[in-house]
């Protein structure tokens, strides 16, 4: 069982790094992009330049807001 | 594929592999110097093993198990997570909010720890040197075989990003074969803040292209322009850092903790 949850802590730090709010911010621009995504046409080809745009703005958010917190 | 998808693929994993390939044989030179080389190199070999093994397993499970847009989007998140999260130390880095990486630094710590550590014998070999090296060589080794995979898979073309990252490890195995120390005048810091902005763009192009398997066909999404749309993506991520390194300082009030890490 202590092989296991090394092996998932592993994975875990590997993946999410040493900044959560990275992997959640993603997480979440992302989810949005999906549920934007999922409400227009597959020709709509402004779609991709906005979701690429919201990732942008979240990544910037949260490094301001993790300064700002310190 | 584009001749500049071809090259900035090429360019990605050969630079990416290569910040990662310094790091390794920082910590078997270290451990090397210090406990003796049979061990270090034994640690070392066993985690090449490892490696290989579970590239050919995530490799083939990645790309057979998942639809084009799928897998698109899903190790499209994970290299833009891993690209921002070095993008984000660059940023801090370079406003000064964080210490720069130090190879030579870095080298003192593992030497320190190696002489300090145990004379524990397992299997006729020196046990802390074959695990810290099994363990250094196999994470950062990991790291390069992800970027491998993602960028490869991704861009079509395995191969290609293989060719990129191997011949990044031939130039430091090389190096510190020569040098027999740290390569301490590697800009280690400029390329890996390079490393996060291109990480960053191609995660932000294929993660939202892989979107497209919300929508009824499950076909990729389009980006204005194709391949074009990722010199757009370069300079956005470019000018947004650049923007935060600027920023930064007047926002926070003290400087960050050293954390001479990865």
């Amino acid at each position: 069982m202590n092989w296991l949850r090394a092996f998932g802590r592993f994975w875990l730090d590997f993946i999410v790094g040493d900044d959560w709010k990275i992997a959640a911010g993603v997480a979440l621009a992302l989810l949005g992009g999906a549920a934007l995504a999922a409400s227009v046409s597959a020709e709509s080809t402004w779609v991709a330049p906005v979701i690429g745009a919201g990732i942008v703005l979240v990544f910037a958010a949260v490094v301001i807001a993790d300064v700002r917190g310190r | 594929m584009s001749t500049g998808t071809t090259w900035g693929l090429l360019a990605a994993t050969f630079t990416a592999s290569f910040v990662e390939f310094v790091e390794a044989l920082t910590i078997v030179l270290a451990l090397g110097a210090t406990r003796g080389w049979r061990s270090t190199l034994a640690g070392a070999g066993a985690a090449v093993v490892a490696l290989t093994a579970f590239t050919a397993v995530a490799g083939y499970a990645l790309v057979t198990w998942l639809p084009r847009s799928a897998l698109q989007l899903a190790i499209g998140a994970l290299l833009l997570v891993f690209g921002l999260q070095w993008l984000r130390k660059a940023i801090l880095r370079s406003s000064g909010l964080k210490a720069m990486h130090d190879e030579a630094e870095e080298y003192r710590e593992q030497e320190a720890a190696a002489r300090a550590a145990s004379d524990e014998q397992r299997f006729g070999l020196d046990w802390f040197a074959f695990v810290v090296s099994f363990k250094g060589v196999f994470l950062e080794g990991a790291e390069v075989v992800f970027i491998v995979i993602t960028f490869g898979s991704n861009a079509g073309n395995v191969g290609l990003a293989a060719a990129g990252a191997a011949a990044a490890g031939i130039v430091v195995v090389a190096a510190g074969v020569i040098a027999h120390r740290p390569l301490e005048r590697v800009p280690e810091n400029a390329l890996k803040y390079a490393v996060g902005v291109l990480l960053a763009s191609f995660g932000t192009f294929w993660s939202v292209e892989g979107l497209g398997v919300v929508q009824p066909g499950r076909a990729s999404l389009e980006w204005p322009g194709g391949d074009w749309a990722l010199l757009v993506l370069i300079a956005a991520w470019f000018v947004t850092s650049r923007i935060l390194i600027r920023v930064l300082p007047s926002l926070s009030g003290r400087r960050v903790p050293v954390a001479a890490s990865s």
